[in-house]
C-alpha cells in the first residue's frame, strides 16, 4: 500500500503496541489530537488514554520520569513535539538514560524510544528544524536512527521499538508527507546498525542519511559520474563495513548531511575512512553539509538549507 | 467585581519524640519495643559505617564520600516504613537508606571505591544506584510510582533528595507529573539547611519545602527530621495513601549534615561551629536511646554489647569491600549496549593490550 511517512509511523506503532501490551506513547497533544504532525492519530481510539497518554508541557519531564518507567517494566516511547526540544530533556538522555545500564551493571535497562520531527525545509518557526545527531551520537549508549522515507521509517521503527537499547529516532519533517512509497502492511523490521546501499555505482562512494537521502539520489540520477549513494539509517551505531567495503571500489568519498559540516558524522565518516582505507583513496574526502550557525530564522532557510544543487558540486569536487 | 479567596493552604510540622527522649503517646505509631530496638541499631550501625568510609577516605582506600552524619532518622525512619518490594531512588547521600534496605556495607564501599557493580544487587534490587546530578533523580521516582498506576500495582517509590534540589526544574517537573498522573511516589526532601555553601534562604523564598507541594496538587508536610517516630508514622502514612492510589505526598524532613558536604568540602568556610554543636544535641540516636531507657527496654549492658557486636560487623564488611579486587579493563565495556557497536571489540582488544599486565 502507497503510504507518507507518518503513516507509515503510525502503522508501525500500531503494529508493534498491538504485539506488546507494555509499549505506552507519552507526549505533549499524542492523545486526542493525535500529534501535531498527526503520528499518534488514531491510536488513542484503538488502545485507550491508558496507553496513549497526554503529559503536562514538559521535555524534560517526559524523559526523565520515562527512566523511571522503563526502570519500572513499561517501554515507553516519548514524542518530542519538535526535537529542537529534546534538548531541555538533554540532560536526563545524556546522565541517565543513556548510563543507567551501566551505572547499575545491568540491573536497570531503559528500553525508551524518543522520536519526533527533526531537520528543517517547512518554514517553521525558530528551534523548530533541528539536526541533532551528532549529540545524540556522542552520548553513548543510546542508537540514533534517521530515516529517509516510508518504507524505512516504518522497519526502521519497528525495530527501535523492539530494541533492549534506548533508541533516538530521528523524523525528517520535511518528508511526512511529501512523498509516498509501497510499504507492507504487514509487519517488517529493518535491523539498526545497518546501512543500505540505495543506488550501486563504482566512481564515488557518498554517504548520506535522513533528509539528505532523497536529494542526493537526485544528484546522483542528475550526474554524469557512476555514484554509489549509502542511506546510513542508523547514524550511531555506525556501519563502516558497507563504507569501506564500497570505497574499495570507488576510492573516493563524499559525505552529505542536514546538520552543519564542522563536528558533524562527516567529519567521524573522513575521520574513519582515513584511518581504515587511505591507500584505496584517489582524492581527498569532501564533506557538504550546513554552514557553521545556528539553524536560522526561515527567511534564510533557502539558504542554508543543503540542496541538490550543493551536492552535485560536491560530487565534482570529490571526483577532482 | 467579585473578590474574594478562593485557595489557602496549612503546612503541618510534626515531632513525636523530642530531644529529650519524650514521646507524645497521643501520636505514637503502632509498634512493639523490638521495631524501636531494630530503629535504634539501625541508625547506630548507620553512624558508625558513615565514621568508617570516612576514616578510609583519609587512609586513601576509597575515593570522595559523603558524610550521612546526622540524617540517620530521616533515612532509616522512612525506609521502615516500606516494604522490600518497594523502591527507592538514592542520591549519593543516602548511605543510611542503602544499609537500611539490607545492602551490606562492603558493597557500599565498593561502590565508593567508584566500581559501578555495587549498585547491580539482587536481581530482584529496586533500589536505583545513587543520583549524582542533584534533583534529577526525582522524575525517575516519578515515573516508577507513574508505571505502578499504569500496571494496577501498589508499590511505592521512596525519591530522595535535599533541600538544594528543590531549586531544579526536574524536581519540580517530577511534582508536576506525579501530581497529575497520581503517581505512587513519595517524595523525601531532606532538608538539611546548606547545599554546600549555600544556605536554605537562597534556594527558595518559601517558608517551607513541604508547601511547594501544595502548587503542585497533592500534600506537603514538615518533620522533624532527627525525630525516627515522626519520620516512620509520616512516611507510613504517605506509603498507605499512595497503596490506595491516593497519590503522591511530599515530606520535608528537618535536620542537618553535621560533616562536611565531601570529604573534599570544608564546611568552617560558611558556618559557625556554634550552629553545628547547636544541631548535634538534637541527635537523632541520643534521643531514641533515652526514650528506649525510660521505657525500660534498654540499658548500659544492652548498648555495650550492640556497641560490640556492630564494631565486630563493620570490620568484617570494611575488610571485605577494601579486598574488593580492581576491575579489569574489559568491563569498561559491559552493559553500555544490550547489542554493542561492532567496533567495541577493536576498542576493547586495543585497551586490553595497552594495560596488559598492569591489572592485578
Amino acid at each position: 500500500m502507497k503510504m507518507h511517512m507518518v503513516a507509515a509511523l503510525n502503522n508501525a506503532l500500531e503494529l508493534e503496541m498491538k504485539k506488546n501490551e507494555k509499549i505506552v506513547i507519552i507526549g505533549e497533544d499524542v492523545g486526542v489530537d493525535g500529534g501535531v504532525f498527526r503520528v499518534t492519530e488514531g491510536l488513542i481510539d484503538k488502545f485507550t488514554d491508558k496507553r496513549v497518554i497526554d503529559t503536562p508541557l514538559s521535555e524534560a519531564g517526559i524523559i526523565g520520569s520515562a527512566v523511571g518507567l522503563a526502570v519500572n517494566g513499561i517501554r515507553p516511547v516519548c514524542e518530542m513535539q519538535f526535537i529542537g526540544f529534546a534538548y531541555q530533556g538533554f540532560a536526563q538522555v545524556k546522565q541517565h538514560l543513556t548510563r543507567m545500564r551501566q551505572r547499575s551493571y545491568g540491573r536497570f535497562t531503559c528500553p525508551v524510544v524518543i522520536r519526533g520531527p527533526a531537520g528543517g525545509g517547512i518554514r517553521a518557526l525558530e528551534h523548530h528544524c533541528e539536526c541533532p545527531e551528532t549529540f545524540f551520537g556522542h552520548t553513548h549508549g543510546i542508537k540514533v536512527v534517521f530515516p529517509s522515507g516510508p518504507y524505512d521509517a516504518k522497519g526502521l521503527l519497528t525495530s527501535a521499538l523492539r530494541s533492549e537499547d534506548p533508541v533516538m529516532f530521528l523524523e525528517p519533517e520535511k518528508l511526512y508527507r511529501s512523498f509516498k512509497e509501497e510499504v507492507p502492511e504487514d509487519e517488517y523490521s529493518i535491523p539498526l546498525g545497518e546501512a543500505n546501499v540505495k543506488k550501486e555505482g563504482k566512481d564515488l562512494t557518498l554517504i548520506t542519511y535522513g533528509p539528505t537521502v532523497k536529494l542526493s539520489m537526485e544528484a546522483a540520477e542528475k550526474s554524469d559520474i557512476d555514484v554509489e549513494v549509502i542511506d546510513l539509517r542508523t547514524v550511531w551505531p555506525l556501519d563502516m563495513d558497507t563504507i569501506l567495503k564500497s570505497i574499495e571500489k570507488t576510492g573516493r568519498a563524499l559525505v552529505v548531511h542536514e546538520a552543519p559540516k564542522s563536528m558533524g558524522m562527516g567529519a567521524e565518516i573522513s575521520a574513519r575512512i582515513q584511518e581504515k582505507a587511505i591507500y584505496n583513496l584517489e582524492g581527498p574526502i569532501v564533506r557538504v553539509g550546513a554552514p557553521d550557525v545556528p539553524y536560522p530564522q526561515f527567511a534564510f532557510e533557502n539558504y542554508y538549507l543543503v540542496d541538490v544543487n550543493r551536492i552535485q558540486k560536491g560530487i565534482e569536487k570529490a571526483m577532482r | 467585581m467579585p473578590r474574594k479567596v478562593i485557595q489557602q493552604f496549612q503546612v503541618e510540622y510534626i515531632q513525636i519524640l523530642d530531644e529529650e527522649g519524650n514521646v507524645d503517646d497521643s501520636m505514637m505509631p503502632e509498634m512493639n519495643d523490638d521495631m524501636l530496638k531494630e530503629m535504634y541499631k539501625k541508625m547506630c550501625m548507620v553512624r558508625k559505617f558513615d565514621q568508617k568510609y570516612f576514616k578510609l577516605q583519609r587512609a586513601g582506600k576509597i575515593g570522595t564520600y559523603a558524610e550521612v552524619h546526622g540524617q540517620e532518622a530521616a533515612q532509616v525512619g522512612s525506609v521502615m516504613a516500606a516494604e522490600k518490594d518497594d523502591w527507592t531512588v538514592p542520591t549519593f547521600r543516602e548511605t543510611g537508606v542503602l544499609l537500611a534496605r539490607g545492602v551490606p556495607g562492603s558493597t557500599l564501599l565498593q561502590g565508593w571505591k567508584g566500581d559501578h557493580k555495587a549498585f547491580r544487587g539482587e536481581d530482584d534490587n529496586r533500589d536505583l544506584p545513587v543520583a549524582v546530578p542533584v534533583g534529577s533523580q526525582a522524575l525517575h521516582g516519578a515515573g516508577i510510582g507513574w508505571a505502578e498506576r499504569l500496571k494496577e500495582g501498589d508499590r511505592v517509590a521512596l525519591t530522595y533528595f535535599g533541600d538544594g534540589a528543590t531549586s531544579q526544574g526536574e524536581v519540580n517537573e517530577a511534582f508536576n507529573f506525579a501530581g497529575v498522573f497520581k503517581a505512587n511516589t513519595i517524595f523525601i526532601c531532606q532538608n538539611n539547611h546548606w547545599a554546600i555553601s549555600t544556605p536554605n534562604n537562597r534556594q527558595t523564598a518559601a517558608e517551607t519545602m513541604a508547601q511547594k507541594a501544595i502548587a503542585f496538587g497533592f500534600p506537603g508536610i514538615k518533620v522533624d527530621g532527627n525525630d525516627i517516630l515522626a519520620m516512620y508514622a509520616v512516611t507510613k502514612d504517605a506509603v498507605e495513601r499512595a497503596r490506595k492510589g491516593e497519590g503522591p505526598t511530599l515530606i520535608e524532613a528537618a535536620t542537618y549534615r553535621i560533616g562536611d558536604h565531601t570529604t573534599s568540602d570544608d564546611s568552617s568556610k560558611y558556618r559557625k561551629p556554634e550552629e553545628v554543636e547547636e544541631w548535634k544535641k538534637k541527635c537523632p540516636i541520643k534521643r531514641l536511646r533515652l526514650y528506649m531507657e525510660k521505657k525500660g527496654i534498654w540499658n548500659e549492658e544492652q548498648e555495650n554489647s550492640m556497641q560490640e557486636e556492630l564494631d565486630k560487623h563493620i570490620a568484617e564488611e570494611a575488610e571485605k569491600g577494601v579486598a574488593i579486587p580492581q576491575p579489569p579493563v574489559e568491563e569498561l565495556f559491559e552493559n553500555i549496549y544490550a547489542e554493542p557497536p561492532k567496533d567495541y571489540v577493536e576498542q576493547k582488544n586495543e585497551l586490553a593490550e595497552a594495560f596488559k599486565g598492569d591489572q592485578q
